[in-house]
Formats: structure tokens, C-alpha cells, sequence
């Protein structure tokens, strides 16, 4: 009687396993029957058009913006973002970098557009551009450089707030974010103190999130990871948040890139 | 005005496989905004599409559609370097009408 017990209980285990396996890769199914029409590609278009256009006070396009490869270079600068840039001063990720373009060689207010609420007004255009510069590296594997100080000095900041416990749940990102096969509800979630592979976390936004319809920049998917941990909100582009791309970008090395992806 | 759709229309034997991207809010008209008040539906009423001028699909819509949506067809008998266009309309009246070569 024990035995059938015991051999009961190990079948059922087996079948919870299967059934968690396959919800997985239903997902991934999913996934992959919407790439074929992945909304994000209405955002790159709107992000490569912005490039070229000619705006703001000093009514001039973004063509001769540096993104860390020289002016006006986009293929592959994704990949190798955060980074320092001497002008600035400052380790700057895809998202800081362009709205110190606009400010710069357009004329816009870069304070402004840091508080404007993601969605709204020039954010959506900041959106559209990383969109875009980020598909133009699509397939490119992550080499973030670590040779200033600079840099070495955000990937140590980042690891230190990647690991920083605080709020009402007493939650850090490596409450999720630091171990294999965890997942929240159905989605996988992956261990971003190493590679976790191509295509998964950092290598993975922007962002098209099918659920709510928004495209969705790594500076978001931050602000949002803060939200459900019951942080206070980080400011845009603030040196924290630039600090954990550089880590989580750092650890990614090697992985190749597949923004703009499709979420559920 | 509205953003531009993206066409892709790839030809594969007799028949031409058509992907249409649209970029449009499609509000169902149930939600409320963050004061409560109800958002006004807009949404695509009618899509049609043509091969070379000559008309080969007609749909109507409602607002059960998604945001920023995707269809996909087939045209039988397009060639590469044909003519494919897509329009739409929506309940407020505007229209968009882009047109993509077969490849």
C-alpha cells in the first residue's frame, strides 16, 4: 500500500512537471505566432523617420547625434550601451543618450523630457527612436565596453543596487532576478547575474507588451520592476537605473540581441 | 493624420501571402480614463484591399479588434511587381490607404 503510494505521489509530480513544462512553451508558441506582426516595427518606422526629421528650436535632425561609435553611426551601438561618453561626463545608456541629443543638436529641454510621464508627449518619441536604433543592431551579440573608470564604476553601482533590499516587501531584483528556472505566474523569469542566454532579459526590450499595447524602452521596464516591488519610482535616466543596464548589459555579454520584442 | 501601415506582400507560387501591420488605438468605447469619464470609441469599421486597382478584400470591424492590428491574407494569382493596397476607415471618419509592391 505504501509503495502504490509513494509510486501515486512520484506520477503526480511527473505530470505537474509536464504540465509546467508545457504552459512554457505555450507561451513561447504565442510568442512566436505574433512575431510575424509585431507591432514594434510601427515604432521603428516612426523612430527612423524622427531621426531624419528636422525638429525642434533649432529645427535640426539627430543625424549627427554620437551614440558612442561616432556621429551619426547607429548599426551596433546598441550593443555595446551603457557606456561613457567624454562630452557628458557620464555613463549613459541608449535612452539618456538620445534625450541629451535632443537637447543638444535640437534644442529640446532635456529636464522637461525627463519628467514627462512615460507615453506622453516627446517620452513617446524617445520610445520610437531607441526602438528603432535598437532594431538596427538586431542579432548583434552584447559587448558593453568596461575599460574607463567610469564604466567600471556603474557596473559596481549597479551590482550593489541590482542587490539592494528595501520597500514593504523588503524586495531586491535579485529576489527574482538571481537564480535558474524561477518564474512569476506563468512567465519564466531569467537569472540576470549571469548571461541568461540570447534574447532573454536585457537582450529582449524594447519592448512590444501585447497585454497593454505599449512599446516599452528598458528605462520603462525598470520603472515598472520598481513599481511591483513597492520602490519609489526612479527618475528617467537617473544614475541608478543607468548603473543596472550597465550590470545586467555587462553579465549579458555574448548574448545576441532581439529587440524590439513581442511580450505577452 | 494617421501613422503609415506596414505591407509586406511576399509571392509564393500562385499565391501572394499579404502582412498588414495598422497603427491604431481601436478604443472599444467601454473603458473610463483616469477621471472616470468614458473614453470615446474609435476604432477601424472597414478595411479593403486591392490587387492592381481591382478590389479582392472587404471586411468590416468592430471594436473587439486589438490595438495595432495584424491581418494577414493571400491573393491568388499576384506576381511579383504587382500592386497591393490596403485601406481603412474608422467610425471617426478618417482613412489611410498605403500601397506595397509584391515581391
Amino acid at each position: 500500500m505504501k509503495q502504490l503510494l509513494i509510486a501515486a505521489a512520484l506520477l503526480a509530480s511527473f505530470a505537474a512537471a509536464a504540465q509546467q513544462k508545457s504552459s512554457a512553451e505555450g507561451i513561447a508558441e504565442y510568442r512566436k505566432m505574433l512575431e510575424d506582426g509585431n507591432p514594434a516595427e510601427l515604432f521603428e518606422a516612426k523612430g527612423e523617420a524622427l531621426w531624419k526629421q528636422k525638429r525642434g528650436p533649432k529645427n535640426a535632425t539627430l543625424e549627427a547625434c554620437d551614440l558612442g561609435k561616432g556621429p551619426g553611426a547607429v548599426k551596433g551601438v546598441f550593443v555595446e550601451l551603457p557606456r561613457y561618453f567624454a562630452d557628458t561626463n557620464k555613463v549613459q545608456d541608449l535612452e539618456s543618450r538620445l534625450v541629451t541629443c535632443m537637447e543638444t543638436l535640437q534644442g529640446l529641454n532635456a529636464a522637461q523630457i525627463a519628467n514627462t510621464a512615460f507615453g506622453r508627449g516627446e517620452q513617446n518619441n524617445v520610445t520610437a527612436l531607441a526602438t528603432w536604433i535598437a532594431a538596427e543592431s538586431r542579432g548583434l551579440k552584447f559587448n558593453l565596453p568596461q575599460n574607463h573608470i567610469e564604466e567600471k564604476r556603474s557596473y559596481e553601482i549597479g551590482k550593489r543596487v541590482f542587490f539592494f533590499r528595501a520597500g514593504t516587501h523588503d524586495f531586491s531584483c535579485a529576489s527574482c532576478h538571481s537564480e535558474d528556472g524561477k518564474r512569476i505566474r506563468l512567465q519564466d523569469l531569467p537569472n540576470l547575474t549571469k548571461n541568461p542566454g540570447d534574447g532573454i532579459g536585457f537582450a529582449a526590450w524594447p519592448a512590444y507588451r501585447v497585454s497593454n499595447g505599449q512599446m516599452w524602452s528598458m528605462q520603462l521596464r525598470l520603472n515598472d520592476c520598481y513599481r511591483q516591488m513597492r520602490f519609489p519610482y526612479p527618475g528617467f535616466g537617473s544614475e541608478p537605473t543607468i548603473a543596472v543596464s550597465t550590470y545586467m548589459g555587462v553579465n549579458a555579454k555574448g548574448a545576441a540581441s532581439i529587440a524590439p520584442a513581442i511580450k505577452r | 493624420m494617421a501613422d503609415p501601415m506596414r505591407i509586406r506582400a511576399q509571392a509564393a507560387g500562385d499565391k501572394t501571402t499579404v502582412r498588414v501591420l495598422m497603427a491604431h488605438e481601436m478604443e472599444t468605447g467601454q473603458r473610463k480614463d483616469a477621471a472616470g469619464k468614458v473614453i470615446p470609441a474609435w476604432f477601424i469599421q472597414e478595411v479593403s484591399a486591392s490587387h492592381n486597382g481591382k478590389p479582392v478584400l472587404s471586411a468590416q470591424w468592430g471594436p473587439a479588434v486589438s490595438k495595432n492590428p495584424f491581418l494577414q491574407f493571400n491573393v491568388k494569382g499576384a506576381k511579383a511587381g504587382d500592386k497591393v493596397s490596403v485601406s481603412w476607415t474608422d467610425n471617426k471618419g478618417e482613412k489611410r490607404t498605403d500601397e506595397a509592391t509584391v515581391t
